[in-house]
């Protein structure tokens, strides 16, 4: 475990130290650069603020970088108590949750190996980025491109690692195959952030059928069964068309 | 002007970090929506990664990328070890733009 977490880890040394290096070239200054690294960690809309921010649109910069990060709610709300059971530790750990981590605490069962999965990830990689983005601005253009190492397909393989298991699941497979498609194809079209959102609506089909078992196990009367079957037949005249 | 950026950026992304983790306890939630968040996470997952393997700033990311990715992810399936998943996508990948593939 501390293996793998390394493995990432390192990627997000020279990640981070690009990103620092980037921030630096682009005209912002030590301090902005680092804290930027330290509250708001988040690689994608770092780099993207600090893209926006020397064009001149500081507002596009904020609203960019929140789309992009809205993703992490329902990650919160998956995670739940996996980041431990005292309040300050959820404050904490919420400060922490990255698709990284998420992915390396989703991959173990519940209890406490998410729970230390979780922390484990959360605070190597927290310190692998600050380290990599102090790096960077001491660094400077002395930091290698990280394309050159083919680190931008260092993370994708991980998380596709991380995610295997649990798609052996075959209804997670389909929604998460179906949710990954429909990302890729608004791509082009929506903001950055938008199209990974837009994978939960490939939940609508697990939803609709929990609905239904549901309504037909509450069907005890005869009343309720004659609706539940009359709304069926609906449906079927409604594929025929 | 820029310090505001910052701190807007932090407190938004904490927001949403926060909100979820501590909506869990105060939200009452059926059991069919607990058995739909693992699942709408894995979407999400997957959906970062597919278009992190596929795209760049909204277009195609070039062949090197997802080859790869897709190298990573075979290993992966055969189970090998997450290291070797990792050095071997970036590798892959790597080893491809040194070629001169895109």
């Amino acid at each position: 475990m501390l293996r793998d977490v390394a493995a990432i880890g390192a990627a997000m040394v020279a990640v981070g130290a690009s990103f620092g290096a980037m921030a630096v070239a682009a005209g912002l200054p030590v301090w902005a650069t680092v804290a930027m690294s330290t509250v708001v960690y988040a690689g994608g809309a770092q780099f993207m603020a600090v893209g926006l921010v020397a064009a001149g649109s500081p507002l596009a910069a904020v609203l960019a970088g929140l789309l992009l990060n809205a993703r992490h709610l329902p990650f919160g709300l998956t995670l739940g108590d996996s980041l431990g059971g005292q309040r300050w530790r959820r404050l904490l750990g919420s400060h922490l949750m990255t698709d990284e981590a998420t992915a390396f605490a989703l991959a173990r069962p519940v209890g406490a190996a998410r729970r230390q999965a979780f922390w484990l990830a959360g605070v190597l990689l927290f310190l692998a980025w600050n380290a990599g983005t102090v790096l960077g601005v001491l660094a400077g253009g002395a930091v290698g491109d990280p394309a050159a190492l083919g680190l931008d397909a260092a993370f994708p393989a991980g998380l596709i690692a991380l995610l295997l298991p649990s798609l052996r699941e075959p209804e997670t497979r389909r929604v998460a195959l179906a949710g990954a498609a429909l990302a890729v194809l608004a791509t082009p079209v929506l903001p950055a952030g938008l199209p990974v959102l837009l994978a939960l609506a490939a939940l609508i089909v697990p939803l609709v059928r929990r609905r239904r078992s549901s309504g037909t196990d509450a069907a005890a009367d005869p009343d309720a069964t004659r609706d539940a079957t009359s709304g069926q037949v609906v449906r079927a005249g409604e594929a025929s068309c | 002007m820029l310090i505001a950026v910052i701190l807007a950026l932090a407190a938004g992304t904490y927001g949403f970090r926060a909100a979820g983790v501590l909506l869990r306890d105060r939200l009452d939630l059926p059991e069919w929506s607990r058995q739909l968040l693992p699942i709408g996470a894995a979407a999400l997952l997957a959906a970062l990664a597919a278009t992190a393997a596929l795209t760049e700033g909204g277009a195609f990311a070039g062949y090197a990328r997802p080859t790869g990715v897709l190298v990573g992810a075979l290993l992966a399936w055969r189970r090998a070890p997450f290291v070797l998943v990792v050095v071997a996508a970036a590798g892959s990948t790597a080893l491809l733009r040194l070629l001169g593939v895109p």
